[in-house]
C-alpha cells in the first residue's frame, strides 16, 4: 500500500490517505488517525495559516509539511546551538554575578557601592544593546604573554549575554539573602560564628532554595534572549530560519516556519515556566 | 552651542573622542530622530499593553471557560517564546496574510509598516506579562470588598472599574513598573526589522564615522537616563495614587 520511503515520515502522509485507507483496513485506519490526532492537529493549524497566505491549491498544500519536515534537523540542530550558548551564558554569568550580589551586603561601603554600580548598569541597559557592547567592543584575541587566546565571534556573544545575567543573578543573590529572616543572622552571631561562616554555612544554604526559582526564570529568559545573537550575525536558530525561507522563495512559508521555531522555544521554555511556579510555592518563605 | 560643538570638535581632534552627535549636524538629527522613536514606540507600547493587559485580566474573570482558556494560552505562548521571533513572526510572516494598500504613487505597499508590527508584537508581548500581573492584583483584593460592592448595587462592570481595578492597580503597581522598564528595553529589537531607533540610529552613526566605542557608551547612558526617568515617574505615581491605610 505505501512504497514512500520512511523518511518522509509516515505519520504525516498518512494524513492525506486517510478517506482511501479507511476502504481498505478501516480498523487499521482509525487507529492511525487516533494516534496522530493532535499532531495532525497542529499540522493543520499550520497548514491552514499557510494556505491563507497565498492560493495554494489542496495538492500543493500538504508539501508545505514536507518542506518544513526536511528542514527540521537543521532548524534544530541551530536551535541546540542556541541552547548551548544559554547554557554557557548562565555558566559564566552566575559565576560572575555572585561577586557583585555578595559585594552588596559587604561591611565595607566602597565595595557595596561599586557592587550596586556595577549590577543597576547591567541590569537596566537593553540586552541587545550589551550584546552589540560586547561583540565590538572585546577584542578577536587576547595575548597573555606567549600564549595567544582567540576570541571567536560566537564566545563574544556567550560574554554579552552573561553580562546581564550577571547582574540579575547579583539582585537574586542579593534578594535571597535578604529573605532570611535576620534571626538567623543574630543567633549564628550569638554562637560565635565569625561573618564569613555566617554567610556561608548558615545564611547560604537556606537562601540557595530562595535562589532557585528566580534563577531558573532567568534561565528562560536567557534562552529567549540567545536569539539576540542572530542580529550580531551568528548562525543561530533564528538565523538558520531566515537562511532556509531565503532559499525556498515562497512567502507561504514564512508562517509555518516561524510558527515552529516559537514553538521550539515553547516547547523548552514553558515546561522550566511551570517547574519554576511549582517550586516558588513549595520554598515560599516561612518567617 | 557653538560653544559646544567646538569643545566636541577639539575633543574628537585632541583625544580622539569622537562624539559627532554633538558637533555634525546630520548625525545629531539622525541621534535625536532615534531618540524620539524610541520613546514615542515605548510611550504607544506601554498604554497599549497597559489597555490589553486590562481587557485580558477582565476576560481571565470571564464566566465562558473557553474565553478563560484563551486568554490563558495567549499568556502563555507570549511569555515563553522569544520576543525577536515573535516580531519576526508578524513582521515576515503574519503580513503576508494582509493585503497590500496603495502608495499614492502607482506602488504597493503593505497595510502595517515595520513600526507598526513593532507596536503590535511588543503591546502584545508586554499585554501577556500585564494580564498577569494584573490577574493577581485583582485575585489580591478582599473578596470582602467585592461582596461590599456588590451590596450596594454595583453591577458586575461597574465593581470591576470603581472598585477592583483601582484596588487591584495600587498592589501591582511594582511588578508592572518593572514589566514597562523590561518593555522599553525590549524596543531596541525593533532595529532587527529597521525601525529607526536609538540602537538603528547609533548603529548608522558608528558604521559611518567609526566611532563605536564612543557612541556604545552614549547608547548605554542614553538607556539608563531614559529608564532612570520612567522608573521616576512611576515612582512617583505610585506615592500619588497611595491610599492612606492600604499598602501591598
Amino acid at each position: 500500500m505505501s512504497n514512500t520511503p520512511l523518511a518522509d515520515l509516515p505519520v504525516l502522509l498518512s494524513v492525506r490517505r486517510l478517506p482511501n485507507a479507511n476502504t481498505f483496513d478501516g480498523v487499521g485506519a482509525i487507529r492511525m488517525a487516533r494516534a496522530i490526532r493532535w499532531p495532525a492537529l497542529a499540522a493543520g493549524l499550520i497548514l491552514v495559516g499557510a494556505a491563507n497566505g497565498q492560493t495554494v491549491g489542496p495538492s500543493e498544500a500538504p508539501d508545505v509539511v514536507g518542506i518544513v519536515i526536511k528542514w527540521m534537523p537543521l532548524i534544530g540542530a541551530a536551535f541546540l546551538f542556541n541552547l548551548l550558548v544559554s547554557v554557557a551564558s548562565m555558566a559564566i554569568g552566575t559565576a560572575l554575578g555572585f561577586i557583585p550580589g555578595l559585594g552588596q551586603i559587604s561591611v565595607h561601603k566602597g565595595v557595596r557601592d561599586l557592587s550596586w554600580l556595577v549590577t543597576q548598569f547591567f541590569r537596566n541597559a537593553p540586552w541587545l544593546v550589551l550584546i552589540f557592547f560586547a561583540m565590538f567592543l572585546l577584542p578577536f584575541e587576547i595575548r597573555v604573554g606567549p600564549i595567544t587566546i582567540p576570541l571567536p565571534a560566537w564566545f563574544k556573544a556567550v560574554i554579552g549575554l552573561a553580562l546581564p545575567v550577571m547582574a540579575n543573578v547579583a539582585e537574586i543573590v542579593r534578594g535571597g539573602i535578604l529573605a532570611i529572616p535576620i534571626g538567623q543572622w543574630e543567633s549564628a552571631e550569638s554562637l560565635a560564628f565569625s561573618r564569613r561562616q555566617i554567610i556561608w554555612q548558615i545564611i547560604m544554604p537556606q537562601a540557595f532554595k530562595q535562589m532557585i526559582p528566580p534563577w531558573m526564570n532567568l534561565y528562560a529568559i536567557l534562552t529567549m534572549a540567545t536569539t539576540l545573537i542572530s542580529v550580531v550575525g551568528i548562525q543561530d536558530s533564528m538565523t538558520v530560519t531566515r537562511s532556509v525561507l531565503v532559499a525556498e522563495a515562497r512567502t507561504e512559508l514564512y508562517l509555518p516556519f516561524y510558527f515552529v521555531l516559537l514553538l521550539m522555544f515553547f516547547v523548552y521554555c514553558y515546561p522550566i515556566a511551570r517547574l519554576t511556579q511549582t517550586l516558588e510555592r513549595r520554598y515560599a518563605v516561612l518567617s | 552651542m557653538q560653544g559646544m560643538a567646538d569643545f566636541f570638535r577639539w575633543l574628537a581632534d585632541a583625544h580622539h573622542i569622537n562624539l559627532t552627535i554633538f558637533y555634525d549636524s546630520v548625525d545629531q538629527k539622525r541621534f535625536l530622530l532615534g531618540l524620539y522613536t524610541t520613546i514615542w514606540l515605548s510611550a504607544v507600547c506601554i498604554v497599549m499593553s497597559i489597555l490589553l493587559g486590562l481587557v485580558g485580566a477582565a476576560m481571565q474573570g470571564a464566566r465562558s471557560r473557553i474565553v478563560r482558556a484563551g486568554v490563558q494560552g495567549f499568556v502563555q505562548f507570549f511569555r515563553n517564546t522569544p520576543p525577536l521571533v515573535q516580531l519576526a513572526f508578524f513582521y515576515f510572516a503574519v503580513s503576508t496574510l494582509l493585503p497590500t494598500v496603495s502608495d499614492g504613487h502607482g506602488g504597493r505597499m503593505p497595510m502595517i509598516n515595520n513600526t507598526g508590527w513593532a507596536v503590535i508584537s511588543f503591546s502584545l508581548f508586554a499585554a501577556a506579562f500585564n494580564i498577569e500581573i494584573f490577574r493577581s492584583g485583582i485575585e489580591a483584593v478582599p473578596r470582602s470588598t467585592v461582596e461590599a460592592a456588590e451590596a450596594l448595587g454595583y453591577s458586575r462592570t461597574k465593581a470591576y472599574v470603581y472598585v477592583i481595578l483601582p484596588l487591584a492597580f495600587r498592589v501591582c503597581f511594582p511588578a508592572l513598573g518593572n514589566n514597562l522598564v523590561n518593555l522599553v528595553k525590549t524596543t531596541t529589537l525593533a532595529y532587527a526589522i529597521g525601525v529607526p531607533e536609538l540602537l538603528y540610529a547609533a548603529a548608522q552613526i558608528w558604521s559611518e564615522v567609526l566611532n563605536v566605542r564612543e557612541m556604545m557608551w552614549v547608547l548605554l547612558i542614553t538607556y539608563i537616563v531614559i529608564l532612570a526617568a520612567l522608573v521616576f515617574v512611576l515612582d512617583r505615581w505610585e506615592r500619588a495614587l497611595r491610599i492612606p491605610g492600604y499598602s501591598a
